[in-house]
């Protein structure tokens, strides 16, 4: 539309249309079609819940769900992982996650996952073991002497907490079952059960995430002190959004790496895949050391948003520090590797 | 029906309130903490899906009204338009705000480390210069060259929906689904501009 202004004519206003501009019927039903083609027809239910809530819901509280129910465990607490910095309160460490089996959005698998069933469990230990092991849900909580750690938790996406987690060390478990001189790595594999989680039947709600999720370790890492399975935080049995019943917690690598609900551990004599890189490998490595000076090619590490006490301005930025602070513990394992190439 | 100009007001309150709707709501939700115990990032996104949203509707608005063949809707574009930017201005200071925490220093490294930033941040300057020169007088003034630098809606349309692909860590459908929309509205406006 070109409404070139000509002196002494008077113009025409901007919400005047000529006949010939009026799009012509079958013209627009052409239009229609070639959009019906592009499957946009089908937007409403395609958008995920969260953009449906966003702009278009009204005031659409959701159902009350009957929250999962948590129990306190018995505990000593571990003096050597302990920190000054304040931690997180239990409010946002149980409802700010990503466990995208339960979709992608910070508080969706608080909303998904209250149902989950963790009883009965198996976690199956196997692979260059000498023993074989298979774990049952009463087994996970009273096998070992259970301890708590504080530990940070720094995601990939640049924001932080400090979590109290109660559980006992992976190397624990690992010699229980024997590792075989030949096993080199370790690898960890979540539940596969699509009934249960949402998010690994609907490519939508999982964010094209291979499941079942898949990580793993080297054995030095996976033997490390600081290498921790975790039954529980904050004293008590773990919500299903934080990785019920069982999770990985590796303080020292991006949040990812920590992974939930574990069902298997296997040794293995190479390096096993792992869920992340597999879906961009040039974004995370399998290593995911929290690293300051290697910007993810997105975004920079540099910085990390530490969610703590109090509202939404509370938050504070603070310097990410290389291991994430626990380059006493591990830099050791780290120091014939390029860690920039080995991200 | 035929809207008139005595419609117009009823037709800009009702755009309003649509318009405003979303932010009651949000606030609304975050309030009440019925979007977890952080929604900085729902904040962020929320705002600016917004942002896409409105630009969608304004882009949609010549369209609609030819078809209608109701004419007055095209005086609701100024107005709709002024909500795109809106929704961006809120985007961008909830990102400030709330995930940088005011850090100016981090803004400028992050603007040029992370591109999507970048093309976000360009999409956003070209929304300014359309926001300050949409004042009647200024539009008067300007001739042929405010419909010269308002086509820059159209570079918009084709930033906004890359900024969003590229933000996202894996879940695509909901970016794909807009790079289509914005591809659909853009192609019904290469067509009109060849048949005139």
């Amino acid at each position: 539309m070109t409404n070139k202004f000509i002196k002494g004519i008077a113009r025409k206003a901007t919400w005047q249309i000529k006949d010939n501009e009026v799009t012509p019927h079958e013209v627009f039903v052409q239009r229609r079609n070639i959009i019906k083609a592009l499957g946009l027809g089908a937007l409403g239910a395609s958008l995920p819940s969260t953009a449906q809530a966003g702009i278009f819901d009204l005031f659409n509280d959701k159902k009350t769900v009957t929250p999962f129910v948590t129990k306190p465990l018995e505990f000593s607490v571990n003096p050597s992982f302990t920190l000054d910095e304040a931690s997180t309160p239990y409010k946002k460490v149980t409802s700010h996650n990503n466990f995208y089996e339960f979709g992608t959005s910070k508080q969706d698998p608080v909303n998904n996952a209250q149902a989950f069933n963790v009883q009965p469990w198996q976690l199956v230990i196997d692979g260059l073991v000498d023993r074989p092991l298979t774990l049952d849900y009463d087994d996970l909580l009273k096998m070992f002497a259970l301890e708590e750690r504080t530990y940070r938790l720094r995601c990939v996406e640049a924001w932080s907490m400090v979590i109290p987690w109660t559980g006992f060390s992976l190397a624990t478990i690992l010699s229980k079952a024997g590792i075989k001189s030949s096993a080199t790595h370790v690898a960890f594999e979540t539940l596969y059960d699509p009934q249960q989680m949402p998010g690994q039947k609907s490519r939508r709600l999982g964010g094209g995430i291979h499941y079942p999720y898949v990580e793993g370790l080297t054995i030095g890492e996976a033997m490390n002190e600081l290498s921790f399975m975790s039954v529980g935080v904050y004293g008590k049995t773990l919500p299903p959004q934080n990785g019920a019943p069982i999770r990985l917690v590796v303080p020292w690598k991006y949040g990812f790496k920590s992974i939930k609900s574990v069902v298997r551990i296997t040794l293995t004599d190479r390096q096993p895949p792992t869920s992340w890189n597999q879906l961009a490998s040039n974004e995370y490595g399998f290593y995911a050391n929290v690293n300051p000076a290697v910007d993810h090619p997105r975004w920079s590490q540099a910085s990390e948003r530490r969610i703590g006490e109090g509202g939404l301005f509370s938050a504070k930025r603070i310097a990410t520090l290389p291991f994430n602070g626990y380059g006493e513990q591990v830099a050791s394992l780290y120091k014939d590797l390029n860690l920039t190439k080995f991200f | 029906m035929r809207l008139t100009k005595k419609h117009l007001p009823w037709l800009k309150t009702i755009f309003h309130l649509i318009a405003l709707w979303p932010i009651v709501a949000l606030c609304y939700q975050v309030l009440n903490e019925k979007v977890g115990g952080e929604p900085v990032e729902y904040i962020i996104h929320y705002t600016g899906i917004g942002a896409l949203n409105t630009l969608l509707v304004v882009l949609l608005i010549s369209p609609v009204s030819k078809y209608f063949k109701q004419g007055l809707l095209m005086q609701t574009r100024r107005l709709v338009g002024l909500y795109v930017f809106a929704y961006a201005s809120l985007h961008i200071f909830a990102f400030v705000s709330l995930d940088l925490l005011f850090e100016w220093s981090l803004l400028f490294t992050e603007v040029f480390k992370r591109p999507y930033i970048l093309v976000g941040a360009l999409a956003y300057v070209i929304l300014a210069l359309l926001a300050i020169t949409s004042f009647s007088a200024l539009k008067r003034k300007m001739g042929k060259h405010w419909q010269q630098l308002h086509n820059g809606i159209y570079a918009v349309a084709l930033l906004a929906p890359i900024h969003f692909y590229w933000s996202v860590k894996s879940e695509i459908i909901e970016p794909s689904i807009y790079v289509g929309l914005m591809i659909a509205v853009l192609l019904l406006r290469l067509k009109k501009q060849r048949r005139v």
